[in-house]
């Protein structure tokens, strides 16, 4: 090379690796809350329009106090619970099949993306109308909002498991139950798993949504109420905790991803 | 056990890939089966298995299978075809899991796998952790762990360094001579079909007729002897030869078509 002298190579591969960061998720939190609070205190905001984190705080301890806190989310949480894993349930039996046999793939890859798309709190009327205005039809809004997503990640799942492996399968003369649970099966299971992600989150969007159109107990009746009432400090309490409910849902996900993905 | 083929074509759609395959497999020799790329050397690999039903043709076997066989027709991949989730000591037990098999044999058989082919302190590691070659090395054990009576190796070493396949190689040859199992071998390797084969089979470009059968007539245990090294090339140059005449004709073909 032209103009002698020796020059370290510069190092320019960093980057785009997956890394497990402690600090930085609570820190990211802890960030949005402050600017938050600089804003309200700062007067850009108005108090009644966005309370303070403090006051939201303040509301939070009230509610803990005095047992509302423990109805409205028991309530919730169990609508959501029942309601995604009986979505799941239902959506894993139906994507396995889908993925697997080509005649049910045939019927039901057009029916899922004909009923995907429609908002299920649009036809919450039909479940009351079907299952009673009870509890029945709020666990059937969610079961249905988790049920299509979770079909279409348990065929997407099935579809990227190497044919080899399944060859593999066939060779040793493995029956075809044995091929499905213990090589399609877990090899779809990571998608699946992301796919739970998706699920868990759509499952407190639609848990809020029912209990806004009946229910007296409930985070989403109490939001609703909340801001019936302009209080807007207990509807911002009850917004952290659905995002609080959601954070534990994404927690106990990455929990099974560690367990169950450990050979990754 | 024997593998015998009667008249075995395919065809994939209209493409015709194998066409009048009659072969005998001899209980107890490899066969090594060669051909240009396209030549349906797996295709054929797979009818001999029963992965894929051939379009016309029949394929038997004769003779019994060995006490304890529990998968006459074994297979062992390019690719390994490991299961990522499982461990190596998962991996070869799976070939098992689908049989009655009392616990104490189950496990003995895999730890007996596992031993043959060097792999005891791996037994707990996860395939991503190993080399390509500790990984066919499972793919090699799990074929072991149900005492196959025929194994089909699909270029088994070819996803492999130079080092390692003759490392590998020599060692199935001592693995092989104390069960003698009858093996069917598709390689690109002259040197590997010659160092391994008793007969070794040339395939036709597509569609593959058998070209020829040509007797390895230098015992196995003497091709590595200095003296014997000029017949082994004769025969190399011989099939080398029939291949390039057949590779050529098969690149000027697909060469045309466009
Ligand atoms: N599933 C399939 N569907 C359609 N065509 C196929 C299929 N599998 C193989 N072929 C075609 O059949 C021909 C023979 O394929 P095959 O894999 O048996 O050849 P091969 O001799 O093993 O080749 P290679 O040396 O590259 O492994 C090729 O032209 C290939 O493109
Ligand atoms: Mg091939």
């Amino acid at each position: 090379m032209k103009g002698g002298g020796e020059r370290p190579v510069p190092f320019r591969g960093g980057g785009f690796e997956a890394r497990r960061s402690r600090l930085l998720p609570p820190a990211a939190l802890a960030g949005l809350v402050l600017v938050w609070h600089v804003a309200v205190a700062g007067g850009l905001a108005n108090p009644l329009f966005l309370p303070s984190p403090v006051s939201v705080a303040a509301a939070l301890w009230e509610l803990a106090q005095s047992g509302a806190l423990a109805v409205h989310l028991a309530a919730s949480v169990g609508r959501v619970v029942t309601g995604w894993a009986i979505g799941t349930a239902l959506g894993l039996a139906v994507g396995l099949a889908i993925g697997i046999v080509s005649a049910a793939r045939a019927v039901g890859m057009p029916l899922v993306s004909a009923l995907f798309p429609i908002p299920k709190i649009a036809i919450l009327p039909l479940f009351i109308l079907w299952f009673g205005i009870g509890e029945p039809s709020k666990v059937a809004t969610i079961a249905a909002g988790v049920f299509f997503p979770t079909v279409i990640a348990a065929v997407g799942g099935v579809d990227q498991v190497p044919r080899s492996l399944i060859r593999m399968g066939q060779s040793f003369g493995m029956p075809v139950a044995a091929i499905v649970w213990r090589i399609v099966v877990p090899g779809a299971l990571p998608i699946v798993l992301s796919g739970f992600r998706i699920t868990v989150a759509i499952a407190v969007i639609l848990v809020v949504a029912a209990e806004m159109i009946g229910a007296d107990e409930g985070l989403g009746a109490f939001v609703l109420m909340a801001g019936n009432l302009m209080r807007t400090d207990q509807l911002l309490a009850g917004v952290v905790v659905l995002s609080a409910l959601g954070l534990a849902g994404a927690g106990l996900i990455s929990f099974a991803e560690r367990l169950l993905l450990r050979w990754r | 056990m024997e593998l015998l083929l009667e008249g075995v074509s395919h065809a994939y759609g209209d493409l015709p890939v194998l066409e009048g395959i009659d072969l005998t497999v001899r209980d107890g020799e490899i066969l090594c089966l060669i051909g240009p790329s396209g030549s349906g050397k797996s295709t054929l690999l797979a009818i001999m298995g029963g992965l894929l039903r051939p379009s016309g043709g029949r394929v038997a076997t004769r003779g019994a299978p060995p006490d304890g066989c529990l998968n006459p027709l074994t297979y062992v991949f390019q690719d390994f075809a490991l299961l990522p989730w499982r461990t190596v000591a998962g991996n070869v037990a799976l070939a098992l899991e689908h049989h009655r098999l009392p616990r104490g044999e189950r496990r003995s058989r895999v730890g007996n796998a596992l031993a043959a082919m060097g792999l005891g302190e791996f037994a707990g590691a996860f395939p991503r952790q190993l080399s390509g070659g500790m990984r066919q090395r499972v793919g090699i054990a799990r074929a072991l762990v149900v005492r196959p009576a025929v194994l089909l190796l699909d270029e088994p070493l070819s996803a492999l360094d130079a080092q390692t396949r003759d490392l590998l190689t020599e060692e199935f040859l001592t693995l092989w001579r104390r069960e003698r199992t009858t093996a069917v071998l598709v390689t690109h390797n002259l040197a590997e079909a010659l160092r391994l084969g008793d007969r070794v089979a040339v395939l036709s470009r597509r569609p593959g007729r058998l070209r020829e059968i040509l007797t390895v007539d230098v015992p196995r245990d003497e091709r590595s002897r200095p003296e014997r090294a000029g017949r082994l090339a004769e025969m190399s140059a011989h099939l080398w030869s029939l291949l390039r005449t057949e590779a050529q004709a098969a690149d000027r073909e697909l060469a045309d078509r466009r």
